[in-house]
């Protein structure tokens, strides 16, 4: 098994796919000869060709529009926005017509799209190019949302959101990219979407995050663990829909619950976890949820966005919140 | 200085606004029985409108864009498509949808408020009725890449208004499906009104067809209400994009006659006069001239097919208002190809609460 780094898993799943459906495409802005300026397509121009893995024309309504089109033909586009904060021009493509395509026409027509995006801060990149967009896409109806949290779930996650028949969100935490590797078996065996993976097992306090936050609440969960309080962590990984069975059930034991998310607050999908939580969780809790989240800010530049992000310690202060008279 | 590039754009009309030649028609053309099939199309567009007016006034359609003068435009274009092609229209494209085999009351169901009429039960590919303006250029440009990439000789047509080509969509799907050398035909109605606003009003260029220039494509222009010039230059373009000589950009003239859509008063911003006037230069009375003229049509025909298509009609209205409404769970039903299980409750409650009130309380 290899060692990869979550791009490289991203490329990895992406090369699997294109040599064994012909139906898939690859399209963006320098996705071919320069290989993603992540290098995420590296080197699948040169084994599938320019038809297949396609350097487009500047524009990203028109990268998402025309992969509608694809897409309602029967292939299966893989279309990468070059950052996420660039993507609001594909917004109405996104609306209006790749989550709607299928229910308009009564299944007629479908839209079998991935759209890919880095999302997220950390790395010190210019304006524009750290934004975390998920709630916006979670909103729309017909599409999903899927976020990795680590190679391993990206490659198996990516597979599925190719395979899967309707529009898919793909988000790719930027700061992960080359965060760590992990062991990957390129074995072409997707993980299945709608559901979240429990990445620690734990008694006291439920945390629920996603893509790279999982990175400070796993750290946040060990230095819990330190003081003796079991957190059991989840990554929520396809955010819409929404499986809050496992989160439920999750609280349900616990009684607490601390959702973690790098995006700002207000609007947020902490606030969708929340409001399921006390609809149909209020009396398993024994505090009140709490949300640490980004405050509701511009993104900063690199001199301030680590204080924009959550951190190790905000976890650990608001899971002590939910502790207090216990 | 030297001048490193200069362009023309081309302007084609067969049959001037009485329908006498103005000059040699192409083959096609010369044979009445290939013109009798397109004014039979557009007198029935044209009944079409007619009635689903009426059916809008009296509540039983919702708000409908009639292509009333326009009829000439999707005739032409769609005839000389081949089943196999996709048709990407915008809302005003029925008579293209009619030629390609979209039923009228389907067309009725859609406007009617139910989803079922974009389930065309015969061109299987064409995409449903594209609201947000100049977006399906950018789908039609996607499906004609579909085309290449399998190596299919087949061609991706859409329609847009003139106000339509002020979009980014509009270019970025010209740009791409050019680059792409796609098999795409690019048709503008052209109108003269986005809604209110007069093709003066919506850009400085003297053609719309010069765009295409932009994009390193052919670009012409013809007159919109010559359904000959319309069919010849489409089924040029089409030939062409099939051969593998990529997208071509087709502006026809034409001239709305009536409001943009029921839900809206023209008078407001445009005076009668001009109205009328536009109205010497409609599609189905050059034609029918022509076809007189030549001795191809007399009165006793005219009178049979207007009986002919009033009635194709009546039975298209009687056939929608025959439909029963959709179930409550038709709403969830094609959401997702599966409907993911976080949704299953949402669609059991919908359902509960529309037998139990009826789905009419909104209260």
């Amino acid at each position: 098994m290899a060692e990869l780094n979550l791009v490289e898993a991203i490329n990895r799943a992406l090369e699997w796919e294109l040599a064994h459906d012909p139906a898939v495409v690859v399209l963006g802005e320098d996705v071919g000869v320069n290989g993603g300026v992540f290098r995420a397509t590296v080197g699948l121009q040169e084994r599938f060709g320019a038809e297949r893995v396609l350097d487009t024309p500047l524009a990203e309504t028109a990268i998402v529009g025309t992969a509608i089109g694809m897409a309602a033909q029967g292939l299966k586009p893989v279309a990468e926005i070059q950052f996420s904060g660039f993507i609001y021009p594909a917004m109405d493509h996104i609306w209006n017509h790749a989550g709607r395509l299928r229910n308009r026409t009564r299944g007629r027509l479908s839209c079998p799209l991935v759209v890919r995006s880095p999302c997220g801060a950390g790395i010190h990149a210019p304006e524009h190019h750290s934004e975390s967009p998920e709630a916006l896409f979670a909103h729309l109806p017909g599409v999903r949302v899927v976020i990795p949290s680590s190679p391993s779930r990206a490659y198996g996650l990516l597979l599925a959101a190719i395979r899967d028949p309707d529009p898919v969100i793909f988000l790719e935490p930027t700061r992960l990219y080359r965060l760590f590797k992990q062991e990957v078996a390129d074995d072409g065996e997707a993980l299945p979407l709608d559901v979240c993976f429990t990445l620690r097992a734990g008694t006291d306090v439920t945390l629920v995050s996603w893509g790279a936050m999982l990175n400070e609440t796993q750290a946040a969960a060990e230095a819990l663990a330190q003081e003796g309080v079991m957190a059991e962590v989840i990554d929520v990984a396809t955010l819409k829909p929404l499986d809050m069975t496992t989160i439920l059930e999750s609280v349900s034991r616990t009684g607490r619950c601390v959702i973690v998310h790098e995006a700002t607050r207000a609007g947020g999908f902490g606030a969708e976890i929340a409001a399921n939580l006390a609809e149909h969780g209020l009396y398993s809790l024994l505090a009140p949820v709490q949300r640490v989240t980004a405050w509701d800010v511009v993104v900063p530049l690199s001199r301030l966005e680590h204080q924009y992000m959550p951190s190790v310690e905000r976890i650990v202060a608001a899971v002590r919140k939910t502790l207090e008279g216990a | 200085m030297a001048t490193v590039a200069r362009f023309e754009v081309e302007f084609t009309r067969f049959l001037d606004a009485e329908g006498e030649a103005t000059q040699e028609l192409p083959a096609f053309a010369l044979d009445p029985a290939n013109l009798i099939p397109l004014y039979r199309a557009m007198q029935l567009t044209r009944a079409f409108d007619t009635k689903a007016i009426a059916l809008q006034r009296t509540g039983k359609i919702g708000t409908f864009a009639s292509a009333l003068g326009q009829e000439a435009i999707g005739v032409g274009v769609a005839g000389a498509m081949r089943k196999e092609d996709v048709l990407v229209p915008s809302y005003r494209d029925h008579a293209a949808q009619f030629m390609r085999g979209v039923t009228m009351a389907e067309s009725l169901l859609y406007w009617g408020g139910d989803e079922r009429g974009s389930d065309f039960s015969v061109p299987r590919e064409d995409f449903p009725i594209c609201v947000p303006i100049g977006t399906q250029v950018c789908h039609a440009a996607g499906i004609a890449y579909a085309f290449k990439l399998r190596g299919e000789a087949r061609v991706a047509t859409c329609f847009l208004g003139d106000g339509a080509t002020s979009k980014g969509d509009f270019y970025e799907a010209m740009n791409f499906a050019a680059v792409w050398r796609a098999p795409l035909l690019i048709v503008i109605n052209n109108n003269q009104w986005a809604i209110s606003v007069p093709r003066e009003h919506q850009t400085l260029t003297p053609t719309l067809a010069q765009k295409a220039i932009a994009a390193g494509i052919a670009g012409v222009q013809v007159d919109g209400n010559d359904v000959i010039a319309v069919h010849d230059a489409a089924r040029q373009a089409a030939e062409k994009a099939r051969a593998g000589g990529g997208p071509t950009l087709i502006e026809a003239i034409s001239y709305r006659l009536g409001d943009h859509t029921t839900a809206d008063d023209a008078t407001r911003y445009r005076d009668a006069d001009t109205v009328q006037q536009q109205w010497a230069n409609e599609p189905i009375r050059r034609l029918r001239n022509y076809l007189a003229r030549i001795g191809a049509w007399d009165p006793g025909k005219e009178e049979r097919l207007l009986k002919e298509c009033a009635d194709q009609v009546n039975a298209a209205v009687e056939a929608y208002l025959a439909i029963p409404p959709p179930t409550t769970a038709a709403m969830f039903d094609h959401l997702y190809a599966t409907l993911p299980a976080a949704l299953q409750e949402q669609r059991e409650a919908a359902q509960w609460f529309a037998s139990h009130d009826g789905g009419g309380s909104h209260g």
